[in-house]
């Protein structure tokens, strides 16, 4: 037992750096993901087929072959047509592109669901469609779809381990080279299992707060909320 | 009413079919300053899809309509055109429409719902909209519930708010699609009062409504719309009391509105 602490108070701090490499990965690739799923999903809406079309089989493409082979086929060929990226920036834009076409699918239900009613209402007061998806839509459907973006981005996490497989030295790599020193694997995993774990409950936490933040006070306990300082300053004049 | 001068509101033979359904087929309609126009009829006999129409949520497939001054959409024999975009939401913003499940803005606080359109639409600063707002909120006497999100009010006070949010934009026209039929009856007398200050204070509007006693109470002019086109129309005391067709006078009488 003495020599796994004198282990981990050695390599923890090594893995540690891979775990913030996989922070790095996940969050980048999230707000790639969630820019190019967004455009894609309305994309998809678009009642014009020369754009649907093509992002269908985009979203199709990127579903329907494993993150793996992915990665791999980004970061091996792609220097074929001239193109070199690192491991990292090749890992970043597999995940990217393949969180995209999950999230345009979310987003794009999330948009469908949005009331007509309200739609409606807020085109009869002169609102253009840019301003109706800015004011009205995607306030709502983001909002909407936060615990299943929360899921996706937990999942993104844990397939960062993948990008071991292009040399990125991210969490799970790091783990490997460490097992090479020691040949403990077991305790090994076993730090890399809680290290993840505490990652993902944590961004769990966090996306439920931001939900519950973001949720009117309608869904929550408390009834009134003064919205604008503006108004609080006022009130008080009054 | 002066009924030499141009109407607000002029439809020429307007048409909208869904698919194999012609719901409109030919209506004529003129709406002048200050009039309060109700229309009434059968289920399904395009009421909703004519203030649509009008409003542009729908667009119509033939007719003229002229809104406002500014022509819509025009008819001539062989071409028919819409207006631009930008015209169609410049006349939307002049005639808005308060519909019958109020569709308030979820997300949004009563004030918020109410300022939308100024900031958004108008371009109005925001501590400028407030204060129009405020006074669109008190005029529906829903100025105490501001800071309320719509799922706390009852039906009765979202669709004062509804009123409020079209009547902040300070638009010469409203258009109400059965405001009324989503309430319980004790919420009714309410909104129609509201709805009865805005046309004395000399608000054009154009109401669908079910309720007889609504039309009676406030109506300038009725008009009867029924497969697709306006069948009659007339004051409160023609339309009820003399109808000319057999059509009108039997719906009147089945509503059991009839004035004797
Ligand atoms: N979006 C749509 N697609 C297809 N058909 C429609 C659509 N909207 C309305 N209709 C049809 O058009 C006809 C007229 O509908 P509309 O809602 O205008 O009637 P209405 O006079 O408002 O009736 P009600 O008094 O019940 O509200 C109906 O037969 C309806 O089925
Ligand atoms: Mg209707």
């Amino acid at each position: 037992m003495s020599v796994f602490w004198s282990e981990l108070q050695e390599y923890f701090p090594f893995l540690l750096m891979g775990a913030k490499v996989t922070l790095e990965l996940s969050f980048i690739s999230m707000a790639g993901g969630m820019v190019l799923g967004f455009l894609a999903a309305i994309g998809r809406l678009s009642e014009n087929r020369l754009i649907r079309w093509p992002l269908e089989a985009y979203v199709e493409i990127w579903r329907d072959t494993p993150l793996i082979v992915q990665l791999l086929l980004i970061y091996f060929s792609l220097p074929e047509f001239g193109i070199v990226l690192s491991g990292f920036w090749a890992g970043v834009l597999g995940l990217t592109l393949n969180l995209s076409a999950y999230l345009s699918e979310v987003y794009r239900a999330a948009i469908i669901a949005v009331d007509p009613g309200q739609k409606a209402a807020a085109i009869s007061l002169g609102m253009s469609p840019f301003q109706v998806y800015r004011r009205l839509i995607v306030p709502q459907a983001f909002v909407a779809c936060l615990p299943t973006q929360g899921g996706y981005f937990i999942a993104l996490l844990k397939d960062c381990s993948l990008v071991s497989f292009i040399s990125v030295n991210e969490l799970l790599r790091h783990a490997t080279i460490v097992i090479s020193n020691t040949f403990d694997s077991m305790n090994t995993y076993l730090m890399v299992a809680v290290i993840y774990f505490c990652m993902s409950f944590t961004s769990a936490r966090c996306v439920g707060w931001l939900e519950r933040t973001l949720t009117p006070a309608r869904r929550k306990k408390v009834v009134i909320k003064p919205i604008m300082s503006e108004l609080a300053e006022e009130d008080k004049t009054l | 009413m002066t009924q030499a001068s141009a109407p607000v509101l002029h439809l020429e033979q307007v048409y909208k079919s869904y698919g194999e359904t012609a719901v409109l087929r030919g209506v004529d309609l003129k709406v002048f300053q200050g009039d309060a126009v109700f229309l009434i009829g059968p289920s399904g006999g395009g009421k909703s899809t004519l203030l649509r129409c009008i409003n542009f949520l729908e667009y119509p497939d033939a007719g003229t309509i002229t809104a406002l001054g500014e022509k819509l959409c025009n008819q001539n024999r062989t071409h028919f055109e819409i207006a631009s975009e930008k015209t169609l939401r410049h006349a939307r913003a002049r005639m808005p429409m308060v519909f019958q499940q109020f569709n308030l803005f979820s997300h949004q606080t009563v004030l918020e719902n109410v300022i939308e359109g100024l900031i958004t639409v108008k371009k109005i600063p925001k501590r400028e909209a407030i204060i129009l707002a405020r006074t669109a909120l008190d005029r529906v006497h829903m100025l105490q519930k501001q800071n309320h999100y719509p799922d706390q009010l009852s039906g009765g006070q979202k669709q004062r708010v509804a009123i409020a949010r079209a009547l902040a934009m300070d638009p010469p026209v409203i258009l109400f699609d059965e405001p009324t039929s989503a309430l319980d009856p004790e919420l009714v007398s309410g909104v129609q009062t509201i709805i009865q200050d805005l046309s004395s204070q000399g608000l054009t509007l154009l109401v669908v409504t079910h309720d007889p006693a609504f039309v009676q109470s406030t109506a300038h002019t009725v008009c009867f719309c029924g497969d697709g086109y306006i069948l009659e129309s007339g004051t409160v005391n023609e339309i009820y009391g003399n109808p000319r067709t057999e059509r009108v006078r039997k719906f009147i009488q089945s509503s059991g509105a009839h004035l004797t």
